[in-house]
């Protein structure tokens, strides 16, 4: 299967091409829906920043996203009094070639006016990106993420299990691979930490994870509940277990924060639990906090993974869900691009959905849209969260 | 019969391949097992009886603790297993022998 990308200055490729529209703080949120609207159809899309004050969270995820491989250009909507350090993500912006533009709404005279002035850049930036070539792209140049929600207990049993073989088969042909939520991994500690590529490594792991243990402890909260439970998972270790699945059975190569490109391919852990004191509330609030949060450490596709039936996507990476629960899929067959649930029903056997689901990343890299993007979802969320740097065994050298 | 899938050799918990009634014979193995109350479609059931405090083993993994004695036979879920993590499962707690497939 031949894949075609859009080549970025950076090196990276996009199997997407579209044209961002970002807010910088809510107050100009309304303003960036307005402009962003009337173009959903053209791959236009809203994302953007809550927050008035500065984090550094925030600026190397917007940094990231904003020079993401399936971004080919940017809008920036600025209120005027925020906070946000607008000349640094501009900068950044144009370094990696891309058009981009910011609309200031103070300056340029309200609502109506900067609507007006940011479709008009749009309309132009859209007739650029459409001369835009396609050029041939290898799956060593593809980064996917991998994510589950409204997990129940078949999660763990088809469907992640699965896009495990398919990150197996990612990664020995060169591409890819991040798998996430710490919060999520709960039993799984000393195992991942033997399958680190060093003993350095190993120890970040370990580390990282007690710091998760004392986040959810301090929050009185862990990433467990609702239809979990109804769907028959008992405690966090269970579904951890389940979830640790989509990771597969190739070594670690590193430990990523969020927005952190890995340097090398392979398989990575991205570590999205904020640093201690807690400052900023839960590590994943939901899970298109996480799906962003793997999209801006670089993955171009998103693999999804959901028992109870969950239809989000996701804006910038197009998300391939995967149902885990066979009586799911009948009922919600529109949202779910693949059913593992045959896996259960002795309909197919875990190799034939994992070489499916690469397959069906292969398809959806080279263009054909998800089942989420066809219906238009383009969920986005982005929050306050702090970090320190990385250690130094975290990535390859 | 409905079918029960034991995941590792040294787990002492299955998973219903679909919903059972109460003192329903289940096959697991070749070997059948009665229920002892109600398992909805991926929930557990215990295969031996586990005491109060030892590790309920799925996956071959510990995945919690029997907060009580269970039998053999018993539905395995929040009311009788709690985490060595965080044990926040009570407070979302609704239905004990709500099916996979209904609400939320």
């Amino acid at each position: 299967m031949t894949m075609l990308g859009y080549a970025r200055a950076d090196g990276r490729k996009g199997v997407r091409n579209y044209l961002v529209v970002a807010y910088l703080v809510e107050c100009a949120h309304h303003v960036a829906r307005a402009i962003a609207t009337p173009f959903e159809a053209d791959g236009v899309q809203l994302i953007g920043f809550p927050g008035c004050y500065p984090n550094a969270y925030a600026q190397r995820m917007m940094e990231a996203l904003c020079t993401h491989p399936n971004v080919g250009g940017v809008l920036v909507v600025s209120l005027g009094c925020e906070q946000f350090n607008r000349p640094r993500l501009l900068e950044v912006i144009e370094a990696s070639g891309r058009p981009c533009s910011l609309v200031g709404i103070q300056k340029t005279g309200g609502t109506r006016s900067t609507i007006a002035a940011g479709r008009a850049w749009v309309e132009d930036a859209l007739a650029a990106l459409r001369r835009q070539p396609r050029v041939p792209m290898g799956l060593a140049e593809l980064v996917i993420g991998s994510e589950c929600g409204g997990s129940d207990a078949t999660s763990g049993l088809t469907a992640n299990p699965a896009i495990g073989i398919a990150s197996d088969l990612l990664v020995d042909a060169g591409g890819s691979a991040i798998f996430e939520e710490l919060g999520e991994l709960f039993g799984c500690e000393q195992h991942m930490a033997a399958r680190a590529r060093s003993p350095g490594l190993a120890e970040e792991i370990k580390l990282a994870m007690a710091r998760a243990t004392r986040h959810y402890a301090a929050l009185d909260q862990s990433s467990f509940g609702g239809g979990n439970i109804t769907g028959g998972l008992s405690t966090i270790e269970e579904k951890s277990i389940g979830a640790y699945a989509k990771s597969g059975t190739r070594p670690i190569a590193g430990l990523l924060r969020p927005g952190i490109q890995p340097p090398a391919p392979g398989l990575y852990l991205m570590d999205m639990v904020p640093d201690q004191p807690t400052k900023w509330g839960f590590a994943n609030i939901n899970d298109n906090a996480t799906i962003v949060e793997m999209i801006a450490c670089g993955a171009q596709v998103i693999l999804f993974s959901t028992g109870r039936g969950s239809v989000v996507g996701s804006a910038i990476a197009p998300v391939i869900k995967i149902a885990a629960n066979p009586e799911m899929y009948r009922r919600m067959a529109e949202d779910m691009d693949v059913d593992a649930g045959r896996i259960l029903e002795q309909r197919a056997s875990l190799p034939e959905v994992g070489a499916e689901i690469f397959q069906l990343i292969q398809a959806v890299a080279g263009g054909a849209p998800t089942k989420s993007e066809a219906l238009g979802h383009q969920e986005f969320i982005l929050g306050y969260k702090s970090f320190a740097p990385l250690g130094p065994s975290c990535l390859p050298v | 019969m409905s079918r029960l899938i034991r995941l590792a050799p040294e787990d002492n918990v299955a998973v219903a391949a679909s919903t059972s009634a109460p003192a329903e014979q289940l096959l697991l193995d070749g070997l059948t097992l009665t229920s002892r109350s109600a398992i909805p479609f991926a929930h557990k059931i215990a295969l031996v009886a586990i005491p109060a405090d030892a590790v309920v083993i799925k996956y071959g993994v510990p995945i919690g603790r029997a907060s009580g004695p269970i039998a053999a036979g018993e539905h395995v879920h929040v009311h009788n297993i709690r985490s060595d993590y965080v044990n926040n499962q009570v407070d979302f707690y609704d239905a004990p022998a709500t099916a996979a497939g209904g609400e939320p």
